[in-house]
This record gives structure tokens, C-alpha cells and sequence, in this order.
């Protein structure tokens, strides 16, 4: 059990100039869950690999537990690590997998088959041991990766993507089982995913990157409700969120016959308005849209409108019980709960509050 | 009453197009067979002509004496009886080419595997490299050959002449019983390109996840190669053994060359009245040496049938022993093998 601190820490690949991680610093407590979450490119998968070692850091430190592992090899980081393919040695039985970091480290073969009983039997592969991972299907690759890690119970768990390869409702189930492990081991676990619900759901608090640089941490409900700037905002929630530039007049800027007042202490100039599917409702009055795509997900139903806001032309998503919900090619109004709608600086992007 | 009739009219009638339905489905087969057929024939009929009526044929007359003047004449099982219990060159010839087997065989797949690896890990220049140790296996063997025995000429050549700056007295090479097999060895480790391609492809294609998963369990360059790289490339080294052996047991241009070349009768290679055969002292008189020797010198064709009949026949049978072995040790990617 151990803490993971990133201090300052740096990657610049060989041949490139701007950093895929750039001067990330970030504090991850004992014990915790931590979701690094971001777009393709966004430097999640290489903070991952600086903290496993496999990846060199370029300036900065990376500390587990305290102690500087920045110039150590991945071995005596004492972290273990499921890969998005998982790197199963397909070569060796289940059992020979699970049990090969006791191998490498010299365990005898009388503890190591132990051992590995009670990992198969906590993630049920007590019937796969003799298997190859060919003969397995991919669920049950994933926990056999799974297993690999748990079994010598490291400081850190690293996971890269583990569910990616997955069908979607397999994804949700191993999804609750990853937690669950994670409860019962209270390892400190960092996990990489760039799917936004997996984040959500896992993550005591969770980590969104973007061009190597850390955009925001937090628990994922406060990553939600106080979006640090206008890429978390877009980026956490599906559908996103609304995001539109208007003018503000006498303190309140105007979104579909609604004055929504701006950020106290700021001056009047334009802003960045935030409003979520959830906050935007399908009313009798407010800003006329036309539906162009209705996306029924069962109770709710998503509504993707044309209309023009402030003089331009963009594109709003409205969420409306399904039941309820507008036809294709209807004409409708749209109209945001001013007391939800959120604030952002139209240059820099950082959030603005009200108070 | 009236229902079954009209059920058996009915089945009458549906009876009628069951039975054009398959033969114009045989007909199909077998049009389908004949054109199958028509596309094989070009291989089928090389096959027939240059492998299959020559091994029937080399059968055949390994139960004959045949002097090529002569119609070949019956004479059973004589041949073989000789091969076995008579003839004082078989069992030199088989255990020189077990020990072109045995030791050269891993010699050139070590060689092949460890200049891949190395070429692999280059940082710099891989395409260099990869020239570098492929083009002797362009040369073809006879030039290669007298270019070793000249350097390997124990008074002139420029290896003892190295060694005996450096204070060493350098053997006598291919003049030499004892010397003369590791010579041709040496010599084959230095036509290691093709073999050497394949490895470097191989190492080039096993998964760096494998090798990170790995390194966070220890990464020793010991465990990387036990763990990782040779499991991976198992087949191939299956493939290279297997080779390796066959042509090992089918060892002749370069030993033939050397031992001409190096009993100094290289002018007179082709005076059929001097005995140059695995010159020195029988070191070099492997068993296609043998049946080269009985059969284009002194014309016994059915004697050396029977030999190419055995060496074939041993052939079979290694391989086969070799691929049985390997389900063992050999994983192939994608197989779903016990």
C-alpha cells in the first residue's frame, strides 16, 4: 500500500517538441481510485507508463510510497499492470500466467500453486487453469490479466484500458467487478480509460488530461457539477454540454428569452455559457429549434436541435422524458434552468462562479 | 382414405424434383472435381515426372544390379544386405553426417538466431546490418567453399597467418581429420543469411507488451530471451531445425568441393582415378558423398538407389520425429493446440 505522487513530471518523446505529458502534478492517496481520463493523445496512457517505468521521465519526479522511483526499473517499482491487450503469454497455461510474476520473483512452487488457486477461485477461473489464453474468451482473458496483477499483491495497480476490448455489456459487468476488487483489496489503483462512464462509475476521483496537461481532478460528481473549464465541461457528460458565446447586457446574458445572470465581479463582454441536456427543457416558449435527431436511450430521450443562438447557427441537445419526447422535423422551444447553467471565460476557458 | 392419397400424390410430386436436385448437384461435384483437377495439373504433373516416377523408379532399381551399360538385373534384397552388413563406408559416412547434424545444425540456428537479435536491437543502420550478414548467403556454395579453404589454407592462408601473429599456431583446417568438419561448420555458420532473415522477422514481431508485462516481473535479458522471445518464435526455430536437418543429411557440394580443393587435386577434379573422396582420411565422406561415389564413379546405381533409398526413408522419419517432439515446445500463434 503506498501513495503515488507525480511531482513536476515530464515526457517529451524523441523527435517531437511539445510534451506528451506536460509538468503533470498530481497526488493520488493511499488506497484510492484514480481514473486518468482524456481524448486520444491527451498523455493518460504515458503518465500511466512513467509510473510503471516503462516510459522515461523527462523532468519532474514520480514518488511511490514516498520514496523517488523515477530512475528505477519497472521491477522495483513494486506496481503491477493490465494491459488493453492484456499481454497474456499465449505460450502458458492460465495457471502459468497468473502465477508468472511469483516465478520471476523466486516463490516456490508449492506457494505459488496456492496462491493461484485462491486468485482463480476469487475471480472464477478455477475450471480455466490448464487452459491457453486462446482458448479462452475475452472476458475471461481480462481476468486472467486481472489475476496476473493481483497475484503478488502490489503497492499499485495500473490498469491501461483494461475493458476496452470488450463488448459492451461484459464491459459493465467487469466493471463492477473491478471495483469490487479494488474495495476489498484497497490497493491504490490508477486506471486509464478514455470512456467517460467507466471514469465516472470507477473513479474516487478522477483525472481528465488534455495535451499532457492535467485539466482537472476531482470526485466525478464534482467534475460534473463544477466543470473547471470549457474542455471538462465538453468532455465529461454524454451528450455534452451546450456550449454557446453571448453577449451579457446589464448583468445577464440572454439564452432563449431566459436572463441568466452573469458571474458577480465580472465585467460585461461575452461569455461562455454552459447549459446540459438536462438543464435545457423542451417548454413552450424560449429559443425556437428545429429536431433533427431524436436519440430514444429508453427512459429519457436525447433531442438534437438546429437553431440559432445570439446570431449564430449551432447545435443544442435537450433531454426529454421518452415518452414525451418531440418527432424528427419538429419545430420546438427550447428553454435552460438559469439556476443551472454554467460560466466560462471566453479566453482563457476557465470556469467563472457565481456566487 | 382420401386424406392419404392425396398426401402420397403429394409426396409423389415433390419426389420427382428431389431426385434432379441431386443429380444436378453431383453433376456439380463433379465439374467442380475436374476443374480442381485442371488447375493441379501443371504441379501434379511436374510432381509425377520429376519426383515421383524417379523415387518408384530409384526403388526399383535399389533391387537391382544396374551399371547404366547393362539392363538393370534382379537381385533382391543384395543391396541392402551389403549397405547393412558388408560395405566398410556406410557407417563412417552415417557418423560423419551425424556429426554435421549434430553440431552444425545448432551451430547455424545459434548463429542465425544470435546475429538476428543483435541486428534487431540496432538502433542505427539495421538495413546495413541486415546486408552485411546476408550477402554471403548469396554466394553460391562452390565459390564460398573455395573461398574458405583458401582462407582457411593452414600455411598461406590469411587466418593462420592472423593467428600466428597473435602467437597461435593455427590448426591445419581442412587438411586435418580433426579439423576439417568444424571447418565446413564455420563455414555454414558464415551462410547463416537466409536463416538469419527469418529470425529477425520473427524477433521483430513479438509484442512489446509481452516484453513490459514482463519487465514488471523482472527483466533480466536472460528471462526477456527464456520467458518471451524464444517461446514466441518457437516456430521458427522449429522451421530452421527441420531444415537444418534435411539439408544436413543431404550435405555434399561443399564437402565434395573442399575435399578436392584441399587434397590439392583441384586441377584434376575431374580425374575420375584419383580417390579425393572425404579427403582427409575419410573425415569428409558423408553419406551423399557415398552415394555420389557409388553411384557416378564406379556406376553401382542400384547399390546407391538402395543408399538414396535408406537416406530417404531417414529422412522421413527424423522430420517426423522432430514435429512430434515439438508440440511440446513449439506454440503457434492463433492454434488452439492442446
Amino acid at each position: 500500500m503506498a501513495d503515488v505522487r507525480y511531482v513536476k513530471a515530464t515526457r517529451i518523446y524523441p523527435g517531437t517538441h511539445s510534451p506528451a505529458v506536460d509538468a503533470l502534478d498530481l497526488h493520488i492517496q493511499d488506497g484510492e481510485f484514480m481514473v486518468l481520463v482524456g481524448p486520444s493523445g491527451s498523455g493518460k496512457t504515458t503518465a500511466l507508463r512513467m509510473l510503471a517505468g516503462l516510459e522515461e521521465v523527462d523532468a519532474g519526479n514520480v514518488l511511490i510510497g514516498g520514496r523517488d522511483v523515477t530512475d528505477l526499473p519497472p521491477k522495483d517499482r513494486d506496481v503491477s499492470m493490465v494491459f488493453q491487450n492484456y499481454a497474456l503469454y499465449p505460450y502458458l497455461t492460465v495457471a502459468a500466467n497468473i502465477a508468472f510474476p511469483l516465478r520471476m520473483r523466486g516463490v516456490k512452487k508449492s506457494i505459488r500453486d496456492q496462491r493461484v488457486r485462491e486468485v482463480a477461485k476469487l475471480l472464477g477461473l478455477e475450471d480455466y487453469l490448464e487452459r491457453k489464453p486462446g482458448q479462452l474468451s475475452g472476458g475471461q482473458r481480462q481476468r486472467v490479466a486481472m489475476g496476473r496483477a493481483i497475484i503478488r499483491l502490489p503497492s499499485v495497480f495500473l490498469m491501461d484500458e483494461p475493458l476496452s476490448n470488450l463488448d459492451a455489456k461484459l464491459r459493465v459487468q467487469m466493471r463492477a467487478d473491478i471495483a469490487a476488487l479494488q474495495a476489498d483489496f484497497g490497493v491504490t489503483t490508477v486506471y486509464v480509460t478514455h470512456d467517460q462512464a467507466e471514469a465516472m462509475t470507477l473513479g474516487h476521483r478522477v483525472a481528465v488530461l488534455h495535451e499532457g496537461k492535467l485539466q482537472q481532478c476531482g470526485p466525478p460528481r464534482g467534475l460534473y457539477e463544477r466543470p473547471a473549464n470549457i474542455f471538462v465541461a465538453g468532455f465529461i457528460g454524454s451528450p455534452a454540454m451546450n456550449l454557446c458565446t453571448l453577449p451579457a447586457s446589464n448583468g445577464n446574458v440572454s439564452f432563449g428569452g431566459v436572463d441568466v445572470p452573469v458571474p458577480t465581479g465580472s465585467s460585461n463582454g461575452s461569455y461562455v455559457l454552459g447549459v446540459r441536456p438536462e438543464s435545457l427543457e423542451v417548454a413552450t416558449e424560449g429559443i425556437s429549434a428545429h429536431v433533427e435527431v431524436v436519440e430514444d436511450v429508453g427512459a429519457d430521450a436525447f433531442v438534437f436541435c438546429s437553431a440559432e443562438v445570439g446570431g449564430q447557427a449551432m447545435r443544442l441537445v435537450a433531454r426529454a422524458e421518452a415518452r414525451r419526447a418531440p418527432q424528427q422535423g419538429d419545430r420546438v422551444s427550447l428553454r435552460p434552468r438559469a439556476e443551472e447553467a454554467h460560466f466560462f471565460d471566453p479566453a482563457s476557458g476557465e470556469r467563472l462562479d457565481r456566487r | 382414405m382420401s386424406l392419404n392419397t392425396s398426401v402420397d400424390a403429394g409426396a409423389a410430386a415433390l419426389a420427382a424434383p428431389v431426385i434432379d436436385r441431386t443429380r444436378a448437384k453431383r453433376k456439380a461435384a463433379r465439374r467442380r472435381r475436374g476443374l480442381v483437377l485442371l488447375f493441379m495439373s501443371p504441379w501434379i504433373v511436374g510432381f509425377s515426372v520429376f519426383f515421383g516416377y524417379p523415387i518408384v523408379y530409384s526403388a526399383y532399381l535399389s533391387f537391382t544390379h544396374y551399371d547404366l551399360l547393362s539392363a538393370p538385373r534382379w537381385i533382391g534384397t543384395a543391396n541392402y544386405r551389403y549397405l547393412f552388413h558388408d560395405d566398410p563406408l556406410v557407417w563412417p559416412a552415417v557418423r560423419n553426417s551425424l556429426w554435421i547434424i549434430a553440431i552444425g545444425v545448432p551451430c547455424q540456428v545459434v548463429a542465425a538466431f544470435g546475429i538476428a537479435a543483435m541486428v534487431a536491437r540496432a538502433r542505427a543502420g539495421v538495413g546495413l546490418f541486415r546486408t552485411i550478414f546476408y550477402l554471403p548467403a548469396l554466394a553460391p556454395p562452390v565459390v564460398a567453399t573455395l573461398a574458405f579453404v583458401y582462407l582457411l589454407n593452414p600455411a598461406t592462408g590469411p587466418v593462420n597467418l592472423a593467428l600466428s601473429h597473435l602467437g597461435i599456431n593455427g590448426p591445419l583446417w581442412f587438411q586435418s581429420p580433426q579439423w576439417s568438419k568444424p571447418s565446413l561448420v564455420l563455414l555454414s555458420m558464415w551462410q547463416v543469411g537466409n536463416t538469419m532473415i527469418i529470425f529477425l522477422a520473427a524477433i521483430l514481431d513479438v509484442p512489446k507488451p509481452l516484453y513490459e508485462s514482463a519487465q514488471l516481473d523482472g527483466d533480466g535479458a536472460f528471462q526477456r530471451l527464456r520467458w518471451v522471445t524464444l517461446p514466441t518464435i518457437s516456430p521458427v526455430i522449429l522451421f530452421s531445425v527441420v531444415i537444418g536437418v534435411i539439408y544436413g543429411l543431404q550435405y555434399f557440394t561443399q564437402a565434395y568441393v573442399a575435399a578436392n580443393v584441399a587434397s590439392g587435386q583441384a586441377s584434376q577434379a575431374g580425374d575420375q582415378t584419383v580417390n579425393n573422396y572425404g579427403y582427409p582420411e575419410g573425415s569428409t565422406l558423408f553419406y551423399p558423398v557415398l552415394l555420389y561415389q557409388q553411384g557416378f564413379r564406379y556406376f553401382n546405381m542400384g547399390y546407391a538407389s538402395a543408399l538414396s533409398i535408406l537416406l530417404l526413408g531417414v529422412a522421413f522419419v527424423v522430420t517426423l520425429l522432430i514435429i512430434l517432439n515439438s508440440r511440446r515446445w513449439v506454440h503457434y500463434a492463433g492454434a488452439e493446440r492442446g
